[in-house]
């Protein structure tokens, strides 16, 4: 009663009680967070190299001298996927806007847009992503279309095009149900047209509501732009192929592993971070 | 001639009857209470004059216009009703200001420039000067609710309907909604208000209806409604809610 | 008649294996000493002098066995007595016709009987497996002594994997279309410089590729010949370079309007485009084989092979 500052011992001055004992407990878990990982570590560091083909893994897989010879070629094709996936982002995202408005159309008249917006995301979204590649890349251009309209480019892209415009149709049609029919009514009750409801209302929280797992898709078509490599360009997926089979050697592989980590690991946890940020919002 | 008729409006969804036959006029600068049980079938016929459900019989004139003719364009008669709901329902990606601007920019056509005056005005008025670029949700539910009136009002209707706005709103907080509604009487403003606040209706109104059972039993002035209801229903629900 | 024999023997071989394991497992696991000195010990003795006999018995048929060969593959197969080959999947004509290698049809099936033949195994001791090129590299046990698709046998590879001696030696040769020889192509390095090139990634063509024409533009790579010649037939590339056979074979019957432009003979070549039998490192089976394919080169056995079975690759043009 004589010292109302008085702080319990072990703790920083100018805390509460609680406070206190929260840094206590959060310094426990942090050094048990710690320690286990350190374990665990160890355990695979030291047992791992023990199993008997280790040896020959690590020479196939991790081999130093082979990782040098082929990263920088494996960096230079890697701009192949970058520049793929730069022009196809934006049209996948503006295709399943469309397809996604098309589901959502009311008017019976076009009646034929909602079928077609239905039976385009339910056959794209049931195909395997390669086999529209093969499809669309090998099965379009034989039907005698001259250079360039027959590069494996334009229709390798058109097919991952439709393919991820699909599911980003479906992402966003949900994030137009997501939002309460109250926001439309009020809308409506303003004067405002189905259209500029769509456009100034609904749209805009909808695409914010789902830009998180838009942006899981978008990292899902990252690694997808490899893919392409069956119908012939040289992308970061087959030069690794190209430096596997010239050197009997698997490690460009992890090279090429490595890379698409290096970009979709941040981009990962970056969605994650919005998805939280939402959810916390929401709640 | 009345501002608003309505001539047996029948309204239902599937097998629940919502309107029977609903008969009600309201004169330019009345207020009109509608007051009755949950599930009445206030709201609806509030969305029904305003034509955001559509009726299946009867008729709904405006100046003397039947503005329930199906298959007529419904935007610009909306445009002429203004309604606010008892969740607000401001649109949360915009600030208040934006919400205010919105209708009047897209459906009448106004820039941004020529609005800026009439709406810093229209917030003035309702003392959220300070609030016009705040988002909904950094405001409070009466805030909210006062901005939603001001959207409505930023169309220059010539009805106003009022769906129990102050019935989400914490206690302390309805006060503040309800002078809005003073304040537009005051000014003339022809009103139709679905409320359970007694006192307010009592107070303000020029005609109280009570709906009961889809149909509007008994109406009248609030003194005769409220100090000498004809029926026992009305009698048994003021009981209730008094 | 052939059938019912070869069952009795599988049913030999069996039986033969599992005292086999028997006799090895006695043999590293002998039984604690102080159970000979039990009462019951007695018992168990008698049984391993059974048991020894049995090994010993055992042993002399698996001579008498082997001695039908006589081979330095003793021991060294993955299983006893069984030559066990990989080829790819499917095997292409005209290494292996009609994706049937047990026929012993076609070059590298050919071959291959002849190799198991040298080492003292007979036609239905060799049991064929398939494998992709990537499951032929990987580190681990294989289930294969050798496999056989035509690898080309180079220093970066021999890192990682042992090849065989070769068994051929290849000319590569470019596969394009009608309508590109139309178009105006012809069989001179020039004219093929400005051609839109498509090989298959897995194999040395591309190297060979740059090598040898050095195209202008980058070339488009595929898993496998279908892929490419999918690309041909769709017009995305306008030639391909394969190994002679491989691309006559595709010519005449795979593209449509397929055209055999011309070849770049072996012997020009620095390093030219050797097959070899592929193995795990360190797989002695390997000397043995590579004695096996000596004797049939020089033996002729291995040009006489070529001749039944690659004698379409004579006479392609050159290119200059
Ligand atoms: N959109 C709708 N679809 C189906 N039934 C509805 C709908 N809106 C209201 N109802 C029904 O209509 C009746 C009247 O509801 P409402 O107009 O909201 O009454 P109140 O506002 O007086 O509480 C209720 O039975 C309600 O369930
Ligand atoms: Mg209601």
């Amino acid at each position: 009663m004589t010292d109302q500052t008085s702080v319990p011992r072990g703790s920083a001055p100018g805390l509460t009680r609680r406070q206190a004992y929260e840094q206590r407990l959060r310094r426990r878990s942090n050094t048990l967070a710690a320690g286990s990982t350190l374990a665990v570590v160890l355990a695979v560091v030291v047992l791992v190299p023990l199993a008997p083909g280790w040896d020959a893994v690590k020479r196939s897989f991790f081999n130093g001298q082979v990782f040098a010879k082929t990263f920088p070629g494996l960096l230079d094709a890697f701009l192949m996927n970058v520049a793929i996936f730069l022009w196809c982002a934006p049209i996948i995202a503006i295709l399943g806007l469309v397809i996604a408005l098309f589901r959502d159309v009311r008017s019976p008249a076009l009646y034929p847009l909602r079928l077609f917006g239905a039976i385009y995301t339910d056959v794209f979204r049931g195909l395997p992503v390669i086999l529209v590649i093969y499809l669309i890349g090998f099965g379009v251009p034989g039907l005698g279309l001259p250079r360039p309209w027959n590069s494996p480019y334009v229709w390798g892209s058109l097919a991952l095009i439709l393919v991820y415009a699909a599911y980003v149709a479906e992402v966003i049609r949900s994030g137009i149900d997501s939002i309460h029919h109250s926001q439309r009514a009020a809308a409506a009750s303003l004067g405002l047209s189905d259209g500029e409801t769509m456009r100034y209302v609904v749209l805009p929280q909808a695409i914010r509501n789902v830009a998180p797992a838009n942006m899981n898709l978008f990292i899902a078509l990252q690694k997808d732009v490899a893919l392409l490599s069956f119908i012939g360009p040289v992308e970061v997926f087959r030069q690794a192929g190209v430096y596997k089979s010239l050197l009997a050697n698997f490690t460009p592989y992890v090279g090429a592993a490595v890379i698409f980590l290096a970009l979709t690991i941040p981009a990962t946890r970056y969605a994650d971070y919005l998805m939280n940020k939402q959810r916390r919002r929401q709640s | 001639m009345a501002k608003l008729a309505l001539q047996s409006v029948t309204k239902s969804f599937g097998d629940n009857i919502v309107c029977r036959g609903i008969d009600l006029s309201v004169d330019e600068g009345e207020m009109v209470c509608l007051i009755g049980a949950s599930g009445s079938g206030k709201s609806t016929l509030l969305r029904c004059i305003n034509l955001l459900e559509p009726i299946d019989d009867g008729r709904i004139l405006l100046d003397g216009v039947d503005i329930s003719e199906p298959g007529l364009d419904p935007q610009p008669i909306r445009a002429r009703i203004g309604i606010v709901f008892q969740s607000f329902n401001l649109f949360p990606h915009m600030t208040a200001a934006e919400n205010v601007m919105l209708a009047p920019r897209r459906v009448l056509g106004k820039s941004r420039e020529t609005l800026e005056a009439p709406v810093k005005a229209l917030f003035d008025r309702f003392d959220l000067g300070q609030r016009m670029q705040h988002y909904p949700d950094q405001l409070s539910g009466g805030q909210q609710q006062r901005v939603a009136i001001i959207r409505a009002l930023a169309m220059q209707p010539e009805i106003m309907l009022f769906d129990e706005i102050t019935s989400a709103l914490d206690p302390e907080l309805v006060g503040e909604v309800l002078d809005v509604l003073r304040q537009l009487r005051t000014e003339g403003m022809t009103m139709i208000l679905a409320t359970h606040e007694m006192a307010f209706a009592r107070e303000l109104a020029d005609k109280v209806c009570f709906l009961d059972a889809s149909r509007i039993l008994e109406e009248g002035p609030p003194e005769t409604l409220f100090s000498n209801p004809r029926e026992d229903r009305t009698r048994a629900f003021l009981k209730r809610v008094l | 008649m052939s059938l019912r024999l070869r069952k009795s023997r599988a049913g030999l071989s069996l039986t033969h294996g599992f005292v086999q394991m028997l006799c090895w497992s006695l043999d590293k696991f002998p039984p604690p000493s102080n159970l000979w000195t039990t009462q019951q010990g007695r018992t168990i003795r008698q049984m391993k002098t059974v048991i020894t006999s049995a090994c010993l018995l055992a042993a002399t048929s698996s001579v008498a066995l082997a001695a039908g060969h006589g081979s330095c593959a003793d021991g060294l197969t993955l299983e006893e007595n069984v030559l066990t080959i990989a080829t790819g999947n499917p095997a292409y004509y005209p290494w292996v016709l009609n994706d049937a290698p047990e026929s012993g049809e076609g070059y590298e099936a050919a071959v291959a009987y002849a190799i198991a033949e040298e080492l003292g195994f007979e036609a239905d001791a060799v049991k064929w497996v398939r494998t992709s090129f990537d499951e032929a590299i990987q580190p681990g046990a294989k289930d294969f002594d050798f496999n056989m698709q035509q690898y080309s046998i180079t220093p970066e590879r021999e890192q990682m994997v042992d090849f065989s001696l070769p068994y051929y030696t290849s000319a590569m040769a470019v596969l394009t279309t009608k309508g590109v020889v139309d178009a105006g192509a012809t069989a001179t390095l020039d004219s093929l410089k400005g051609l839109v090139w498509g090989a298959d990634a897995n194999t040395t063509a591309l190297p060979m590729l740059t090598e040898i024409v050095a195209p202008e533009k980058d070339p488009l790579l595929y898993g496998d010949n279908t892929d490419v010649t999918a690309a041909m037939q769709a017009n995305q590339i306008d030639a391909a370079l394969f190994d002679l056979p491989t691309a006559l074979y595709l010519s005449a019957v795979v593209v449509e309007g397929g055209v055999l432009l011309g070849q770049f003979p072996a012997e020009r070549s620095e390093n030219p485009d050797q097959f070899g039998l592929l193995f795990e490192e360190g797989n002695p089976l390997r000397d043995c084989v590579n004695t096996a394919i000596t004797a049939l080169t020089e033996s002729g056995k291995l040009a006489e092979i070529e001749a039944t079975w690659l004698q379409e690759a004579t006479g392609v043009p050159v290119i200059e």
